[in-house]
């Protein structure tokens, strides 16, 4: 397998982190053990995940040209775009970072920027865990604040392509 | 079945080389959830909104986990008497906004797309919360 200078940054990366880890066998023992049970939790936890998002990227590389990717996700995609990107990003589950490399294979495709960050932000709207939200803060203060995330969402979106640039 | 053994490889590929990313954010949330006490929160509130709203963004914008854990930390701050500001502003950077995750973020998906996204995140987070405690001021006045 090629190494690429990503995949070197992504090894001290995780090298950064193991040392990290030694740091704190020294400084505060007693983390340690907790902090790798948490670990193996959430390694359990997002083994489905990983698993849809191996299947998603396969079949992105089977269907989906870039021809299309251009037309509903582009610089040129228009209210579609967004709509998709709002869609996606409430329906996507699992956490945030399992999603970069699903994510990065679109930018490379010509995914606009915009619609990327829109996506994030709406992954904060859950419907799974809804009636959790409302039994914590309110059927009302869920209601607008999706509302608004929605809305703001999008504005994200357009600060973002404005400042990282649409993608050509 | 040809077709389809090329783009298994292809994703095998690009999950290999995403792993050691994914694999150090899952450890370093798992030390950050080790490390930092979750009942030490509430004292870091004033009752000025704006400094709340930023001291709410921030907090939620270092702390990384499921959102389930923001809706049970936001609600004890709501109980413990923090605004209602503040703890929107937190529940959505939480969500949003990622400090611990930005190295994977970054290396995957540019450091100018990590930066940009993640800062207006942070922006958008407190004029989020703004703008849903004042509707609901609003609409709890008018109904």
């Amino acid at each position: 397998m090629k190494t690429t200078e990503q995949s070197y940054t992504s090894w001290y990366f995780l090298g950064i982190v193991i040392l990290a880890y030694i740091i704190v066998v020294f400084i505060k023992p007693d983390a340690i053990i907790p902090s790798l049970k948490f670990f193996l939790s959430i390694i359990i936890k997002i083994i489905p995940v990983f698993v849809v998002i191996f299947i998603l990227l396969i079949l992105f590389d089977l269907f989906i040209t870039p021809k299309a990717i251009v037309n509903h996700l582009g610089k040129n995609a228009g209210i579609k775009g967004w709509i998709y990107s709002i869609i996606g990003g409430i329906l996507s589950t699992g956490p945030i970072y399992l999603w970069y490399p699903l994510l990065n294979e679109m930018q490379k495709k010509g995914v606009r920027n915009g619609f990327i960050a829109t996506f994030l932000y709406n992954r904060a709207l859950k419907p799974a865990l809804l009636p959790l939200f409302i039994y914590y803060f309110g059927l009302l203060f869920v209601v607008i604040l999706s509302i608004v995330m929605v809305v703001v969402s999008v504005l994200q979106g357009f600060v973002v392509d404005k400042f990282v640039g649409k993608n050509e | 079945m040809l077709k389809i053994k090329e783009p298994i490889k292809k994703a095998v590929k690009i999950l290999w080389k995403s792993l050691p990313v994914l694999l150090g954010i899952i450890l370093l949330i798992s030390l950050a959830n080790s490390l930092i006490p979750k009942s030490a929160y509430s004292f870091l509130f004033s009752k000025i909104p704006l400094i709340d709203s930023v001291i709410g963004a921030s907090v939620g914008s270092i702390l990384a986990g499921n959102p389930v854990t923001s809706y049970i930390l936001g609600g004890e701050l709501l109980n413990q008497g923090v605004s209602l500001i503040a703890v929107t502003a937190f529940i959505v950077a939480w969500v949003t906004v990622g400090v611990i995750q930005f190295p994977a973020e970054a290396i995957l998906l540019g450091k100018r797309f990590a930066i940009a996204r993640n800062i207006s995140a942070f922006v958008f987070a407190i004029i989020t919360a703004f703008i849903t405690a004042g509707l609901i001021n609003l609409l709890v006045v008018l109904l």
